[in-house]
């Protein structure tokens, strides 16, 4: 029926197998489209006409912006599928998720400030209501895989950090909205979903390679990690003891 | 389309903005390949880990048969 | 569905509810407190404290700029079209600071109302266009928020 696809997804041997050949192609795909989107913002996008090449750093700062919060949605409505569903593969997401977007948006706080600087005058605003939101997310990031390490019970680890991540949702909205809502140091959103952009296309088409780059890059260290994270559960069990001493994990 | 740099030098100085604009994009894929490639070291581990209990568990049923 | 299922989808529904409107009645509370500077209105009309550390933000009124010669110090006016504040400073501006542009101001509100800057910040916009575009559309060269301002004269 329609919905056996969704109960399969809670077989982490069928996930696990299904999966096996797409992390080559997106590891190829991403590893092309940031080559390719990289060697064209920094070389060949034209120089800015006030920042000049400092507005360089937008080619990897808005795509890790991007994938710090599309991170957060998936971290939380997957907290959300393991809590209601108990399905084990939701929780296995959910986890693996936490330590990419922590890394991610440390990222875009670091690139934020490296741009702030030559741009704003200042390396750090903390009182500006975009950055300290955006810290707000990187402290819930933290807050998952603190409390993932802290319990020897991996079912009330997925329990309490599935709480923490919907909980946190609502930093989401306040994040869009922190540009518009309040006065703030940052710019506003550059790509919006609705109406067009407020950058010329020449700059525009290498910024969308490098956003198609890193989405692909974010689904192939997401899949691998949460593949790992199969093997380390379900080691009990008889397929991935055959795999193990089959040498066909790796 | 043409290159905007009329020399290599020129490239990486970007005009004074030069640091900035590479030590962002040194950062950013240098932690980009660890988030790829942590997850093949914990899955080797992984299977260390489990050969290893599985050479002691056969060690440890050879060594009942030669006690029993 | 499952009862049970319901139960914890509807436990999860409850929890995204109730912290939504704790955050929306904790925002609305603290409104003022979460913007980062005060606009030039709102300190000439007294609303902002005098000799305490505070922010200000608008736009740099055109042919505003004075500098003293001799000194480090620049005097200017920011504004948001309704009212204008006079800012005197001695820091070095960043580069993306110009008449027409929006600047973000640390420092203090003297007796004279006079904004006494200590830290002065650019505020860019999110348009991003090479020079000759910029020339070719004749669009005067500054952010969005600044453009079509009545300066108030």
């Amino acid at each position: 029926m329609g919905w056996q696809w969704f109960h399969r997804l809670g077989s982490p041997r069928w996930f696990y197998e299904k999966t096996g050949p797409w992390v080559f192609w997106l590891g190829l795909a991403a590893l092309i489209l940031l080559a390719v989107g990289t060697l064209w913002g920094l070389g060949f996008a034209p120089v800015e006409r006030l920042q000049g090449n400092s507005y360089r750093i937008i080619y990897i700062h808005l795509p890790l912006a991007f994938l710090s919060m599309a991170g957060y949605y998936i971290m939380a409505i997957s907290g959300a599928i393991g809590l209601i569903w108990k399905m084990k593969l939701a929780d296995m997401v959910m986890k693996s998720a936490a330590p990419i977007g922590a890394v991610l948006t440390f990222l875009a706080l670091f690139t934020g400030a490296v741009w702030g600087k030559p741009t704003w005058g200042t390396w750090f605003e903390w009182r500006d209501p975009r950055i300290a939101s955006t810290m707000l997310l990187f402290f819930l990031y933290l807050g998952v895989i603190a409390l993932q390490a802290s319990y020897q019970n991996q079912q009330m680890a997925d329990r309490f950090s599935a709480i923490l991540a919907i909980v946190g949702t609502v930093n989401i909205p306040i994040m869009y909205g922190s540009v518009y809502w309040w006065n703030s140091l940052h710019q506003g959103a550059t790509i919006k979903f609705t109406g067009g952009t407020s950058m010329h296309p020449s700059m525009l088409y290498p910024l969308m390679v490098m956003i198609a780059g890193f989405y692909c890059f974010y689904a192939y260290a997401l899949l691998k990690s949460v593949r790992a994270e199969v093997l380390h559960r379900e080691y009990r069990t008889q397929w991935v003891k055959d795999l193990v001493s089959s040498n066909r994990a790796v | 389309m043409d290159f905007q740099f009329e020399s290599f030098g020129e490239f990486l100085a970007m005009n004074g903005h030069g640091a900035y604009v590479w030590a962002c994009f040194a950062v950013t894929f240098a932690l980009m390949l660890y988030l790829a490639f942590a997850p093949d070291i914990r899955v080797r581990q992984f299977i260390r880990q489990q050969k290893r209990l599985e050479r002691r568990m056969a060690a440890a049923r050879s060594g009942e048969l030669e006690s029993g | 569905m499952h009862p049970v299922r319901k139960q914890r989808l509807i436990f999860v529904l409850f929890l995204v509810f109730f912290a939504g409107a704790a955050a929306a009645l904790f925002g609305f509370a603290l409104r003022e407190n979460i913007d980062l500077f005060y606009p030039p209105s709102k300190i000439v009309a007294g609303q902002a404290p005098v000799d305490k550390q505070i922010r200000a933000g608008g736009c740099v009124l055109p042919g505003s700029i004075k500098r003293i010669e001799n000194s480090m110090t620049k005097n200017f006016i920011v504004t948001d079209g309704i009212a204008n504040l006079a800012v005197t400073t001695d820091v070095i501006l960043p580069d993306l600071f110009g008449e027409g542009e929006s600047a973000v101001l640390t420092g203090k509100l003297n007796g004279d109302g006079v904004f006494v800057a200590t830290q002065v910040l650019a505020k860019h916009d999110e348009t991003y266009m090479p020079p000759e575009v910029a020339d070719n559309l004749n669009t005067a060269d500054h952010v969005k928020t600044c453009k079509g301002l009545d300066y108030g004269t």
